[in-house]
């Protein structure tokens, strides 16, 4: 995932002021140019650096009078105040026109993903909001461009309005504008072709059909890929258009995801979604303080819990917990468990989200084989009705079999009755309300994260420590809000 | 002769030129004849300076591969004089290349302007206007010290002398890192078909690229196959196909959402049987952290080497210019995957910035074969260090 090395340089940048009780102004300046450095190497614009780290600067003397004794984790704070005033400071929805339908249109470069971000937009508006959309092909110039959205449509379920490449792509948004009104399409997408903010013609084009259009959103695509140059992409088309969003595509690659800080600074204009994978509903609304804890390290436990509640069955949850309760947990149930940590995406993303686990350097090259959950499914498959029932039937000949059965050595059977089995006795204490098997779990065993945590600790010790607990209880102090929120609806 | 004294040579002549016209004509084009050895020993398109370079080079030659030369100096023949002119292409790259000379000039400019004394501030702004060239996190730290030490050295006040202190050690770095590069492309040389790979992260340009090229070649006589191994994006294998029209040249494709391994398959082995010069694969955009994708391109060398051990030739990493940093983290695994021989910088047209290319050839030595300026197949072009650095640059130096 994205963001990991900046995370990465910037923890090593706060940690020299650490370890003392209050901030030096030689150990402020050390650490500021290794922040300054640290994000202009993750590609964020050179200018948008220099603001950023005066306004750190300022708002750090300031402090120290405040609350000397806490300086660390006031610097920690200020930072991460500071990259989500950069980011902005709040998710932006989309705009909604008041009568339908909504227009929302589309610029940006050549294979910056406009195509596929507009297929996956329009399936995320139809799947979360029934929505009726309609997509224009008005891409007349990239080879198969109408083809490329002909097909998502179809893979979608989504209409495609389309007049091949020889018409002028101002009449085919006239055209398709006309046909939404009749179909009474709630929301119409403009598919441009990409383009150079500097080709005059082109932009000249793209102004015309924002005229024909009147969108009601004009989304810029960005590579998140995109170093120092966003700010020009970005100014250009922001000239020219009056945007009213970015989407910043392909997060899901190792970039450091500069251009997430800069393009906001340069625009003005908030990013509103992020691409990261290549399916159709990976597409996620931006949070910046999400954004800017998981730049920070500190996790991002909302997105965590968000992505369980999504795709948790909360009635199978709760029947299972009666399960633990009863010290009934048996391997179906470990089964659907597993299942639905799988469903929640990528073993590596989910870690990461979880305070003081993106720097740990023993994730650092971690790669989580996904066939690990295959393997354990086979496992249970091979067992009979009984063995999973009552798991304490297995012994050593029953696990050879399950071993032949599910083609797998034997070690890996034991390995994986003996992580049941603490898993069991971990929830049947979690459930009676106690905790500290919980720890002993992070410490110990459970799925694959022994050897990935077992003695390594937390990055940095002490410092990371501090990381964690302050984003521990930033995330609490969220998640009790948000509990407010729904309580007052 | 160095490559910063060749550029600044380019330079003075093209003053001269300005100054009067008629006399820099009589005079060029003897020079150019000398420029072309030294600067194209391995640019094997360039018909002229191949043959130079097998003449007068034959030693220095050692390095890039011979057969492969002498056959595309033919190639280039055919080619036609006008197109392996240096002049025009160093046209091409000075049109091509404006915005990013802009971009740099006036950063440099504005860099300049501010310009009191030589002190931590001064390398401070130096280092932000270096990375803000995508030139690249080490290396802008490398010349900035050794800047420093140059001006300590020296004792160097004036504004004008800095500047071109600057320059000339990016251009000697610059040149340095690139010695050991093998620019040409490589053919097969038992007559069995050339395989080309082109490989790279989402949206920058494979397709377009592979399109291009196969009308390159095919406009210079060869017999070309394209695969369609993008099975997996939308409408890819139709937008090759729709190239493969436009240059008249056959297209293997699978079914809907094949293993691209297996359209490799059948693209080579009907390669083989028909006796095509080369073969072009085009493969779906893959992120570089993406481990089951990568090892689906590991897969597709593996098959293609089942069929042709030889083969694939050339394993051609593809890289949007207006990437920063990321880039070499993409040529960095991109190599690991796949044994990638060389890069195309496409898009070079849309960027203010031009400074990975430097960055590329001090952290990987990976040579850029070829160089996209625009979206006409004959934006496309072999790069040329000379003509790039010329063309960066120019505004920069004083004759």
């Amino acid at each position: 995932m994205a963001f990991e090395n900046l995370t990465d340089r910037l923890s090593k940048a706060l940690k020299n002021l650490t370890g003392k009780g209050k901030i030096h102004e030689e150990d402020l300046q050390a650490s500021l140019r290794e922040i300054r450095l640290a994000l202009l190497e993750a590609d964020v614009s050179y200018a948008t650096v220099k603001k950023f780290i005066a306004n750190i600067k300022e708002k750090a003397k300031g402090a120290e009078i405040l609350d000397g004794l806490n300086a660390p984790q006031q610097v920690v704070k200020i930072v991460n105040d500071e990259l989500t005033a950069l980011m902005g400071e709040e998710a932006a929805p989309l705009n909604k026109s008041e009568k339908i339908p909504t227009v929302i249109m589309m610029a940006g470069l050549q294979g910056a993903g406009k195509t596929t971000t507009v297929a996956k937009l329009a399936y995320k508006l139809k799947k979360e909001d029934k929505a009726r959309p309609l997509m224009i092909a008005a891409d007349v110039y990239r080879p198969a461009a109408i083809d490329q959205l002909e097909v998502l449509g179809k893979d979608l379920d989504i209409p495609v309005f389309s007049e091949g490449t020889d018409v002028d792509p101002r009449e085919i948004v006239k055209h398709g504008l006309k046909e939404a009104k009749a179909n009474k399409n709630d929301y119409v997408f403009i598919d441009t072709a990409g383009r150079l903010q500097i080709d005059e013609e082109l932009m000249t084009e793209l102004k015309d059909i924002a005229t024909i259009a009147s969108p009601d959103e004009i989304l810029l695509t960005v590579d998140a890929m995109t170093g120092q140059n966003a700010t020009e992409t970005a100014q250009g088309f922001s000239d020219a258009l009056d945007l009213t969003g970015v989407v910043l595509t392909k997060l899901d690659g190792d970039t450091r995801g500069g251009a997430a800080l800069s393009i906001r600074d340069v625009t003005g204009k908030p990013i509103k979604f992020v691409g990261q994978g290549e399916k159709p509903t990976d597409l996620d609304v931006f949070y910046p303080d999400r954004m800017a804890s998981r730049i920070l390290g500190m996790g991002d436990m909302l997105t965590f819990i968000e992505k369980a509640q999504k795709e948790v069955d909360e009635k199978k949850q709760a029947e299972q917990l009666e399960k633990m309760r009863q010290n009934t947990f048996d391997f179906n149930d470990f089964v659907d468990q597993l299942k639905q940590v799988q469903n929640m995406g990528p073993m590596e993303d989910l870690m990461k989200m979880i305070p003081g686990m993106a720097g740990n350097p023993a994730l650092q090259n971690l790669s989580i084989d996904p066939k690990t959950f295959t393997h354990m499914e086979a496992i249970v498959s091979s067992m009979t009705k009984q063995e999973r029932e009552n798991p304490d039937l297995l012994n050593p000949s029953r696990r050879r079999r399950l071993a032949a059965g599910a083609g797998r050595p034997i070690v890996e059977v034991n390995k994986m009755i003996k992580q049941f089995d603490q898993m069991k006795k971990m929830m049947n204490q979690a459930t009676k309300g106690n905790f500290s098997g919980m720890e002993q779990m992070m410490g110990g065993a459970g799925m694959d994260m022994s050897s990935m945590m077992g003695g390594q600790g937390m990055p940095g010790g002490n410092f990371g420590q501090k990381v964690q607990n302050f984003a521990m209880k930033q995330a609490a102090r969220k998640m009790k809000k948000m509990k407010k929120k729904r309580g007052k609806k | 002769m160095g490559l910063f004294d060749r550029f600044k040579k380019n330079k003075k002549q093209e003053a001269e030129a300005a100054l009067s016209p008629e006399e820099a004509e009589v005079v060029e084009p003897t020079d150019y004849a000398t420029d072309a050895t030294e600067a194209d020993e391995s640019a094997a398109e360039e018909a002229l300076g191949a043959e130079l370079t097998e003449a007068t080079d034959a030693t220095d030659a050692a390095t890039s591969d011979r057969d492969s030369e002498a056959k595309a100096a033919e190639d280039a023949k055919a080619e036609g004089e006008a197109d392996s002119s240096s002049k025009s292409e160093r046209a091409v790259y000075e049109k091509g290349l404006t915005q990013s000379r802009k971009g740099f000039a006036e950063r440099f400019n504005r860099f300049l302007a501010n310009f009191r004394s030589v002190d931590e501030d001064f390398f401070e702004e130096l280092e932000d206007t270096l990375i803000g060239a995508d030139l690249g996190f080490d290396l802008a730290i490398s010349i900035s010290n050794q800047v420093r030490e140059e001006v300590k050295l020296e004792n160097v006040k004036d504004p004008q002398e800095i500047r071109e202190l600057i320059i000339r050690l990016m251009v000697a770095s610059y040149e340095k890192q690139g010695e050991q590069e093998d620019q040409s492309m490589h053919f097969a040389k038992n007559g069995e078909p050339t395989v080309i790979l082109f490989v790279g992260v989402n949206g920058v340009g494979k397709t377009t690229t592979v399109g291009k090229m196969a009308k390159r070649y095919k406009d210079q006589g060869k017999s070309i196959m394209l695969a369609a191994a993008d099975t997996f994006r939308a409408g890819a294998v139709k937008q090759l196909q729709e190239w493969g029209d436009r240059a008249d040249v056959p297209v293997v494709a699978g079914p809907e959402k094949a293993d691209p391994a297996s359209v490799v398959y059948q693209a080579v082995e009907k390669a083989k049987a028909e006796g095509t010069d080369i073969l072009f694969v085009d493969t779906a955009g893959r992120l570089q952290n993406n481990v089951n994708l990568m090892q689906e391109l590991a897969k597709m060398n593996r098959v293609i080497q089942k069929v042709l051990p030889e083969a694939p030739q050339e394993v051609l990493l593809v890289l949007d210019a207006t990437t920063g940093q990321n880039a070499l983290q993409q040529a960095k695994l991109f190599k690991d995957s796949s044994e990638v021989t060389g890069l195309v910088l496409t898009k070079m047209d849309g960027t203010a910035k031009g400074g990975i290319v430097f960055a590329i050839r001090d952290q990987l030595h990976l040579p850029v074969k070829w160089i996209g300026f625009g979206e006409k197949a004959e934006d496309l072009r072999v790069f040329s260090a000379e003509d790039f650095v010329f063309g960066l640059f120019k505004d920069l130096v004083n004759p």
